[in-house]
């Protein structure tokens, strides 16, 4: 009898200021990580497709906590898989592909999208479970949700996945409703003005540099750590493919894309998978890896009325995320190890790290601490991960860090204080899903 | 700057009607005092569905931000590339806001904070009119 697929309930959620210390907090742990490998672009064979390499990552996770398939009960997965390419209408599926794995009723299940039921047609040695739930968008939503279902008893040992495919041609550009002489849907109110994904970010960036006082090179330091500490992820797309670093020079002169967006201040889509195992903390004793505790999770929704949100829109979400996480993690920003917020696009990151008060930046600071020391060796890394910037777009390397940070396997990115407790968490300043990381389960 | 025609669909179809007529109406929920813009199927605060109408604005707004495009997804305005698009918040409500090319402004001079009033541009494909925004005084 095939399990029933749920999509996350508002239930699961902690989405509202004081609701006091999360009842779990301490009581869920991290104790596996899996990353296929990265590319460019899907070249169309069998082993490189998004399904191949989500059960590669999945195998990897398994294999990284030390347990068996058979031990993983739960499934928290996020469907959607798109870098911003669609599969060409026109255009078959390849035949190994076909002959390779059992389908579902979407052909495209493994190329373009993931469904919980391709993954467990297709890796029938996961055989015990018991519970299967959708996150969508984003995996800090899959990992808030895991993180929930586990800590209430749902799951005791959970897999939570993540791939990306990406395939040719340039990111929107003409497809869907950016082709036509007309245009349906949401788009009609953004994107018939010709607005790029970077649009709405550029644009309130320009509202906080006028509000006070900053402009765009001031961003150069924090967009050349990321790389800097992207090329230090071996996992990562920059490591692996184009191992090359970015100066301010090459940051201040890159083109416009939505001024004040350049090109660095947009990620790079790509393709690649990414699993976790969550555990309860008393589970995770048994284990492999050293467990990471997870304190607190935040979910923040847009409150926004209009076609755009503003900077007091942002600001006043990412102030409320920061109070939500302290609050039910029991801390304050002081107890922060470093931040791993999410980047990309770059000129939003400031309002994740102003809502934290990390380092006590306060509204209107961040660009002046990025001119302090932010680096992986310093008194606050920022974003020691590289983020998106410095490894591709997934939305999933700040977890994989903090994780890796706290379990002191972040090889050459260790952060040189002491790794005790982060923070990490996507994707926009108003529509986030975090979480709170501890290497002490208090 | 030719842009794409919006199909109106049920939902927002006395919008796009209005436009045609030269006015410019927003979505008010009656049941909490609210506007809300782009329309939707219930009030985003209250999330009453019930005493959702159609309410006339001014026309008249100011110039909170921009940005300015210089790589556009969208094919039929990239010839004009770079060009600006601001965000305009309705006199009625600063928390209404909706994006404008800014005709007569030229690219990356935006006078932010300026007055704007309302005009309505003819899309080349099916003839509807959008909102288009002016700076004035």
């Amino acid at each position: 009898m095939p399990v029933e697929t749920q999509m996350a309930p508002d239930s699961i959620y902690r989405s509202t200021e004081g609701l006091g210390v999360w009842e779990h907090k301490g009581k869920v742990a991290a104790v596996g990580i899996g990353i296929s490998p990265t590319a460019r672009r899907w070249d169309e064979s069998t082993e490189t497709s998004l399904g191949a390499w989500t059960i590669l990552a999945i195998q990897n996770a398994i294999d990284d906590a030390g347990v068996s398939p058979d031990q993983v009960d739960g499934l928290v997965l996020t469907p959607e898989t798109s870098t911003g390419s669609p599969w060409p209408t026109d255009k078959s599926i390849p035949e190994d592909f076909l002959k390779t794995y059992q389908s579902t009723d979407n052909p495209l299940d493994g190329i373009a999208q993931l469904s919980s039921e391709w993954i467990l047609k297709n890796m029938p040695e996961l055989t015990n479970i018991k519970f299967v739930m959708y996150a969508p968008v984003c995996m800090s939503n899959a990992l808030v949700v895991a993180a929930q279902a586990v800590g209430d008893g749902l799951t005791n040992t959970c897999l939570v996945v993540r791939g990306w495919h990406n395939f040719g041609g340039r990111y929107y550009v003409g497809q869907g409703v950016t082709a036509g002489e007309t245009i349906s849907g949401p788009g009609k109110w953004s994107t018939m003005w010709g607005t790029v994904a970077c649009y709405t970010t550029a644009m309130v960036f320009e509202a906080y540099c006028r509000k006070y006082g900053k402009n765009h090179d001031m961003m150069a330091p924090f967009v050349v750590n990321e790389k800097r500490n992207g090329l230090l992820l071996p996992e990562g797309y920059w490591a692996q493919h184009r191992p090359e670093p970015l100066t301010a020079e090459d940051y201040l002169s890159a083109r416009w894309i939505a001024k004040p967006a350049n090109l660095y201040d947009n990620d790079l889509p790509i393709c690649v998978s990414a699993a976790f195992i969550f555990t309860t903390a008393e589970r995770a004793k048994d284990m492999k890896q050293k467990p990471v505790y997870i304190l607190n999770h935040a979910r923040t929704l847009p409150a926004s009325r209009g076609v755009v949100p503003t900077l007091d829109d942002w600001q006043d979400a990412s102030d409320s995320t920061g109070r939500k996480l302290y609050e039910g993690a029991g801390i304050g920003p002081k107890d922060l190890s470093f931040e791993n917020m999410y980047d990309g696009f770059t000129l939003f990151h400031q309002f994740h790290l102003e809502g934290l008060r990390f380092a006590g930046v306060q509204r209107g600071e961040a660009l002046d601490f990025y001119q302090t020391d932010i680096s992986i060796e310093g008194p606050n890394p920022v974003s020691p991960s590289g983020g998106n910037a410095g490894g591709g777009r997934t939305r999933f390397w700040l977890h994989v860090d903090s994780v890796q940070q706290l379990q002191g396997r972040a090889g050459a990115r260790q952060i040189t204080k002491k790794a005790e407790i982060g923070v990490s968490g996507a994707f926009m300043p108003d529509f986030s899903y975090s979480l709170i990381w501890s290497a002490t389960p208090d | 700057m030719p842009k794409q025609s919006p199909v109106p669909e049920e939902l927002d179809k006395p919008f796009w009607e209005a436009c045609n007529e030269g006015r410019l109406v927003i979505q008010h929920c009656k049941t909490c005092d609210t506007l809300q813009h782009p329309p939707k199927e219930a009030c985003s605060k209250c999330e009453s569905g019930e005493n959702l109408e159609w309410r006339e604005m001014s026309g008249r707004g100011k110039i909170y931000c921009y940005g300015v495009m210089y790589d556009s997804p969208v094919i039929t305005l990239a010839v004009d590339q770079p060009f600006n698009v601001a965000v305009i918040q309705l006199e009625e409500d600063p928390g209404i806001n909706m994006l404008s090319h800014l005709p007569g402004t030229p690219v990356d001079q935006v006078p932010v904070g300026a007055n704007v009033q309302v005009e309505f541009e003819t899309t080349p494909a099916t003839g509807q009119k959008v909102p288009e925004w002016r700076v004035v005084g």
